[in-house]
């Protein structure tokens, strides 16, 4: 993705400007007013693309670590803080969209039920990892300690996921046993949604990876 | 519909922020970029520009 010409970058931001515009569209007019909740539940076509970008984008970084534990090539580790980043961004973007919906729904900002508590420690993990990253300074190291840490980390993303599953929770539970619990006017506009946030986070994903590229130049460039 | 605006306006806020920030640092980065560059350009040519009078 670092040797994207200009175009292809303008274009996929055009691309997911232009979707984003559709969601929205989608969302505030189209999709049909949910009878228990109300309007409020129009927060979910974006709460659950953002947790949905946020796991994406931390699969991404999970991958890109073993590369890089297994080829030692920098590019790895690039992509692997790149997506990083972009995933906390939206985790943090899931769990607070989240927080709006519990107040509506529930009375409570928070609770600590089994997906919060979890969501809680998946943010604190990869907070944790861009921390370590900024606190190490010797090059070769700070990549092999962040990469195991990241393989390591990942592990709290799959348990998030089961989490309204495997324990007992108040937490919806939108998609279970190969179907969802949504009317297919709904679906069809969280589908749409979901692809426009993906397309988002390879726009994001592309500018994110030409900065660290370029961090990586300097800093060789002032110990060389 | 008030939570439901506030959720949106904190959504697009923390993504635009994030955006700001990305510019902001590829701007900074690009300028040091160019600076290091130069300075490293600058001892190689220095030498030949303090010859040239003497040539001429």
């Amino acid at each position: 993705m670092e040797r994207w010409t200009r175009t292809h970058r303008n274009l996929l931001w055009a691309v997911s400007a232009v979707t984003i515009g559709i969601a929205l569209f989608l969302v505030f007019l189209v999709a049909p007013r949910e009878a228990t909740m109300g309007d409020m539940q129009r927060v979910f076509y974006f709460h659950v693309p953002a947790a949905w970008v946020g796991y994406l984008a931390l699969f991404v970084s999970f991958v890109a670590s073993l590369l890089y534990l297994r080829r030692r090539e920098s590019r790895w580790d690039r992509l692997a803080l790149s997506s990083a980043e972009i995933g906390l961004v939206f985790i943090t973007e899931g769990i607070i969209t989240g927080s709006f919906w519990a107040k509506a729904t529930w009375g409570v900002w928070w609770t600590w039920e089994p997906r919060l508590t979890t969501s809680a420690v998946l943010w604190a993990i990869y907070a944790s990892y861009l921390t370590l990253r900024r606190a190490m300074e010797e090059q070769g190291r700070r990549e092999r300690v962040a990469a195991v840490y990241s393989v390591l980390g990942f592990v709290a993303v799959p348990i998030n996921f089961m989490a309204i599953r495997w324990w007992r929770t108040v937490h919806p539970l939108v998609f279970e046993g190969g179907g969802s619990n949504l009317t297919p006017a709904m679906l069809r506009v969280l589908i749409f949604c979901i692809v426009s946030f993906t397309l988002f986070y390879l726009a994001v994903l592309s500018l994110r990876l030409g900065i660290a590229w370029a961090e990586e130049q300097v800093e060789q460039l002032r110990y060389e | 519909m008030v939570y439901l605006f506030a959720a949106f306006l904190v959504l697009w806020s923390i993504t635009f922020g994030y955006l700001f920030i990305l510019g902001g640092r590829q701007r900074q980065l690009s300028q040091q970029l160019a600076s290091l560059r130069s300075q490293r350009a600058a001892p190689a040519e220095a030498p030949r520009d303090r010859a040239m009078p003497e040539e001429g």
